[in-house]
């Protein structure tokens, strides 16, 4: 079986955080696994690549776009509507 | 220790093809920020820059020049044909063998990079023009114009990313001053506007979609520009002794490294700039009417130098103004300082303060008088001019109103 978006998710998010998955919990937040604001932008690219999907991400309005990255589980959520929305 | 004047201004940029044209766009606050036109465009995300428009090299240059001149070749040319006309210098004898060219530029020829990279990898083709190599070169500009202009001094190109003509203008200001030249050509260029240049900035994702709105609250990104902007720095005495205008005099320079981060700015490395500059150029703050600053429309930049000067001013950061005229021309990276430096000159000279356009919202960390939307007229003495780069590179220029 494939892994799970959520599973992918996180293992992109250890990786920039040069943590183990298992590291990482479902309310971590980008902060406390010490991802800076160009490590999330790499994130969101590796995301990008790995789904084949766009993310509607302006690093100068964090909290305008739709894509909410407060925690694991709500880009997670995002993800998820995002990969649904663009691969139906 | 001598005295620097400036005594030529050229540009061409979004607002204009020469300085007067970009000085009354600047005093009628109009934004040369539009759709973007070039090749692939619909592949872009962000489609805005400020571009310049109707603009024909084959008119200005011959056929050998436009094999050999990349677009940012181009406007440095024809920025520096204006400055030095305006200044009427010569460069006969033994002068010429004196005065150098130092230009800021930080990308070189990427439109010519773009399209024989898309020639060799889109369209498999194994061979490409010879020229490749001298026309994308950071310091073909530079040699152009000493070429042209006979220009036998200690010229070079200096690379800082945004910074990177306020720290050739410094070097520039730096020789005359310390009398290693009479004369030197300075300034800088830039255009990043080609399908690659657009797309690397896509990725950074700090572009704004709509438009550069510096110190705003609802500002939402950075937005590109392309352009030049050419000055002649002159010793004082050798200026006056021919009688020649001068437009504002360089009186300091402060350059420093933040040490801290690849692209997010830092308060102390702008403060200790802004703060070097002046003590350079032996001022007391209070003298100090009008910044122009950075101002990049992005979030960490406007708070971060809103900061800086809040710092360094103390309460006279209420009495001075400080706009963004890349609101209106956009962020010409390693050129900017350059075009910018003509606010500056306006400022002093004519007494007109360049304003922000854009601004819709106030943000309180952005709490300074940024001159929303509309010029205003002030007696300026002296203006700063900030340029703050990635890699977190600093240089600050002050100049005070020809005496």
């Amino acid at each position: 079986m494939s892994k799970s978006i959520q599973d992918r998710v996180i293992e992109i998010i250890a990786e920039q955080a040069v943590l183990e998955p298992s590291d990482v919990t479902m309310d971590s937040t980008l902060e406390d696994l010490g991802i800076d604001s160009l490590g999330l932008v790499e994130s969101i690219f590796a995301i990008e690549e790995e789904f084949d999907i766009s993310v509607p991400f302006n690093a100068n309005e964090p909290n305008e776009s739709d894509f909410d990255i407060s925690s694991v589980s709500s880009i997670v959520a995002g993800i998820e509507k995002l990969v649904k929305e663009q691969h139906g | 220790m001598k005295r620097v004047v400036i005594t030529g201004a050229g540009t061409i940029n979004a607002l204009g093809h020469d300085v007067p044209t970009t000085l009354e766009a600047m005093r009628e606050g109009r934004c040369g920020i539009g759709q973007l036109e070039m090749r692939d465009v619909d592949r872009l995300g962000i489609r805005i820059g400020g571009q310049i428009k109707g603009f024909e090299p084959e008119r200005v240059f011959n056929r050998q020049q436009l094999a050999l001149f990349d677009k940012f070749t181009q406007f440095t040319m024809v920025a520096a044909r204006e400055a030095i006309a305006q200044s009427g210098l010569s460069f006969e004898g033994e002068l010429g063998t004196r005065v150098g060219v130092v230009l800021g530029n930080s990308g070189g020829g990427m439109s010519t990079i773009d399209e024989n990279y898309r020639a060799l990898y889109e369209e498999g083709k194994n061979r490409i023009h010879p020229f490749v190599v001298p026309k994308f070169m950071n310091n073909a500009a530079a040699s152009h114009v000493a070429m042209e202009f006979g220009l036998m001094g200690p010229s070079f190109t200096v690379s800082t990313a945004c910074a990177s003509s306020n720290h050739a203008m410094a070097q520039a200001f730096q020789m005359v001053h310390g009398g290693v030249s009479p004369v030197m050509v300075t300034g800088g260029s830039e255009t990043i506007l080609c399908f690659g240049g657009v797309k690397a900035w896509e990725g950074l994702r700090v572009m704004s979609r709509d438009a550069c709105r510096p110190f705003s609250a609802n500002r939402n990104g950075m937005v590109q520009g392309e352009g030049a902007g050419i000055f002649v720095f002159e010793e004082y005495e050798h200026a006056r002794a021919r009688g020649a205008e001068i437009l504002a005099e360089v009186i300091g320079y402060a350059m420093t490294s933040d040490a801290a981060d690849i692209v997010m700015p830092s308060k102390q490395g702008a403060a200790r700039a802004i703060s070097g500059a002046m003590r350079d150029a032996r001022i007391n703050p209070e003298e100090v009417g009008y910044i122009n600053a950075h101002g990049t429309g992005t979030a960490a930049n406007d708070k971060t130098e809103s900061a800086a000067v809040a710092d360094v001013f103390g309460p006279h950061a209420d009495n001075l103004m400080m706009s963004s005229t890349k609101s209106m021309h956009g962020h010409v990276i390693g050129g900017t300082g350059a075009v910018e430096l003509l606010a500056c000159i306006m400022a002093l000279r004519d007494g007109v303060v360049a304003p922000t356009i854009g601004y819709e919202e106030p943000d309180p960390e952005c709490a300074l008088d940024c001159v929303p939307n509309v010029a205003r007229e002030a007696n300026v003495e002296v203006a700063l001019s900030n340029a703050f780069a990635f890699g977190g590179f600093n240089a600050v220029l002050a100049l005070r109103k020809a005496a």
